[in-house]
């Protein structure tokens, strides 16, 4: 029985529940203005994308570029739940979530067996393919998009988004987390030591997916209106880049790349029209100058804090 | 004829003028993976200028179709030579990711950049063919779709001689089966890479003038979607491979102007990305690909 009360996990709580009441205080006290608080809810959205996205292009090793097509699902399955059956927020986000890793199963299935650059094509394949469906769905408002009220607050975000991270990170650190590391360091050595590949790829493709669904749901919450085109492939582009621009097989690599990249583009929110230029720009001399990302495959730890035996059970690689 | 096969007829048409354009994109994406093993995501935005570039020589210049044709491969050529140089080049021996990433940037680049450059604004292609209209049995012949596809079919078999027969050919067929032993073999083959850009991108800027004259319109963003289409249809022929590519982008355009033709074309992009999955799924290695056994 691990203890979980160790001086680790503490001070971790700490922080979460600090940096929660922190901008909790600056909302309830009507000093943050609405700009910062669509920016730090966007945040948490693409934390969970990006640390989903994670799971599996970096600990799972397989290449996907079709995020944003789970995250339309969820948005779109959460939206018709809690605007046009009128269900509660919570019954929305879930039903949007498992959804969305159904789909992500259905796919797994038959499109895990294909590798690399393959694998990549069938799964941007099937994110325009979600795409064009919602687009060509009279009841969710076609191209026009789909309007629905915000119910998303800073709290339902937060948390969420430390569920998700908590629950992926955990998942990582198991038996299955690490087979799926064996799987991305060498998948037929993995398999010849009796890891059962086809099993944990479509594992972490459908967790993956799950995530991807919630994320979308609480954008489809917080948005007022959602559209088809919000989730092309640029959208999986996006996510891609935060993952990569962070660290590949990083989970917390994965959250700096989410936090910096949606500051940049925060940042550069008053010249709209130069926004991308410089992000391209950046991108292509980060690749140039340091192409394992921010962090590289390193986790930021508190294990400085705890006893020697849990820094060997929380660093990676 | 009655109006149902002449319906059909009339689509095939179109359907094969779409295609040699989608081949024509397509073909660049085969060649710079066949030779670097890299989804090159700019090639579309490469088309876009090619376009841009083209209907400056057009509305500007005041050149007709040949030299402004001729212009927008040759300046393109050198925007794919330059993006390889400065982009590619220096992430040779670093990860696929990280190669896709940086194609990623320089396709944002070029959309965006061209955005600020061109602006937002859609533009029209002037008229640079006569509105002939020959017919057939009576399906149409306009004679923009027979220029198209003669432009599309000399260029493909230009292509096609330069790889099979000259000196140049034969290196980068070397080059795309082993790059260390072509090393080896004295072939330069950071210079081979770069001829490989410059032949895809000027086919690209092909494409661009082709697609300006076909749709009418042009605007920054319009590469997005043909430079996707295009990859799908390099991966339906078997991607690296260069019949492959022809075939595959005639095919894909045929599917689209039959889904359009039935009545659903709001749908014809999925069909397309639908056929791609099933083709991976079953024939992974494209229509025209050898399966390559895993050795451990």
């Amino acid at each position: 029985m691990r203890n979980w009360f160790n001086r680790k996990n503490i001070v971790a709580l700490l922080g979460i529940v600090l940096l929660y009441a922190v901008v909790q205080g600056l909302i309830v006290f009507d000093i943050m203005p609405p700009f910062y608080k669509l920016t730090l809810i966007l945040i948490c959205i693409y934390i969970i994308l990006s640390t989903s996205l994670n799971l599996i292009n970096g600990i799972t090793g397989q290449f996907s570029i079709g995020h944003a097509g789970f995250m339309a699902v969820g948005a779109y399955v959460s939206a018709m739940v809690t605007a046009i059956m009128h269900g509660p927020l919570l019954l929305g986000i879930l039903t949007g979530a498992v959804v969305a890793a159904l789909g992500g199963l259905l796919v797994g299935l038959p499109t895990l067996r294909l590798k690399g650059d393959y694998l990549a094509i069938a799964t941007l394949g099937f994110g325009e393919i979600v795409r064009i469906v919602f687009l060509n769905m009279e009841l969710v408002g076609g191209a026009a998009g789909f309007t629905l009220p915000s119910k998303i607050t800073w709290t339902w975000a937060f948390l969420l988004m430390v569920f998700s991270v908590v629950i992926i990170k955990n998942f990582v650190g198991s038996t299955h987390g690490r087979a799926c590391i064996a799987i991305r360091e060498n998948e037929i050595a993995a398999e010849s030591m009796g890891v059962n590949t086809t099993k944990y790829k479509v594992m972490a493709f459908t967790i993956g997916a799950f995530f991807a669904g919630l994320a979308g749901a609480i954008y489809a919450n917080y948005m007022y209106i959602i559209q088809p085109g919000t989730f092309s492939f640029l959208k999986s582009f996006d996510i891609l880049v935060m993952v990569v621009l962070g660290g590949l097989g990083s989970i917390t690599g994965g959250i700096v790349g989410a936090v910096v990249y949606t500051l940049i583009s925060a940042l550069l929110a008053g010249i709209p029209e130069w926004r991308l230029v410089i992000t391209a720009v950046f991108l292509v001399v980060l690749m140039i100058f340091r192409p394992t990302g921010i962090m590289g495959t390193k986790e930021f730890t508190l294990g400085f804090l705890g006893k020697k035996g849990d820094k060997n059970a929380t660093s990676k690689n | 004829m009655d109006s149902i096969s002449t319906q059909i007829f009339q689509q095939i048409i179109n359907g094969l003028s779409l295609g040699s354009i989608y081949a024509l994109i397509a073909l660049g994406y085969t060649m710079v993976y066949g030779i670097i093993k890299l989804i090159n995501f700019a090639h579309g935005d490469v088309m876009m200028v090619g376009a841009y570039s083209g209907w400056f020589a057009v509305t500007v210049l005041h050149l007709p179709f040949l030299p402004a044709l001729l212009f927008s491969m040759i300046s393109c050529a050198l925007l794919g030579v330059l993006i390889e140089r400065i982009a590619y080049k220096p992430l040779r021996n670093a990860s696929r990711i990280a190669a896709l990433i940086t194609a990623i940037g320089v396709s944002l680049f070029l959309e965006y950049g061209g955005m600020i450059v061109v602006t937002a604004q859609v533009r029209t292609y002037p008229p640079v063919f006569p509105d002939t209209r020959y017919i057939l049995g009576g399906v149409y012949f306009k004679y923009g779709d027979i220029v198209m596809l003669l432009t599309a079919v000399v260029l493909m078999a230009l292509l096609h001689f330069t790889v099979q027969y000259t000196k140049v050919g034969k290196a980068m067929r070397a080059v795309s089966y082993d790059k260390d032993a072509a090393l080896l073999m004295g072939i330069n083959t950071n210079n081979i890479i770069s001829f490989t850009f410059a032949i895809g991108s000027a086919l690209a800027a092909a494409a661009g003038v082709l697609m300006g004259v076909y749709f009418n319109t042009i605007d920054p963003l319009m590469g997005i979607i043909p430079g996707l289409k295009a990859f799908v249809a390099a991966v339906l022929g078997g991607i690296g491979i260069i019949p492959g590519a022809m075939v595959g982008g005639l095919m894909l355009g045929l599917v689209e102007s039959i889904v359009s033709g039935l009545g659903a074309s709001t749908w014809r992009d999925a069909v397309a990305f639908l056929i791609l999955i099933l083709v991976l799924i079953i024939k992974p290695s494209g229509l025209f690909g050898k399966n390559v056994r895993e050795k451990v």
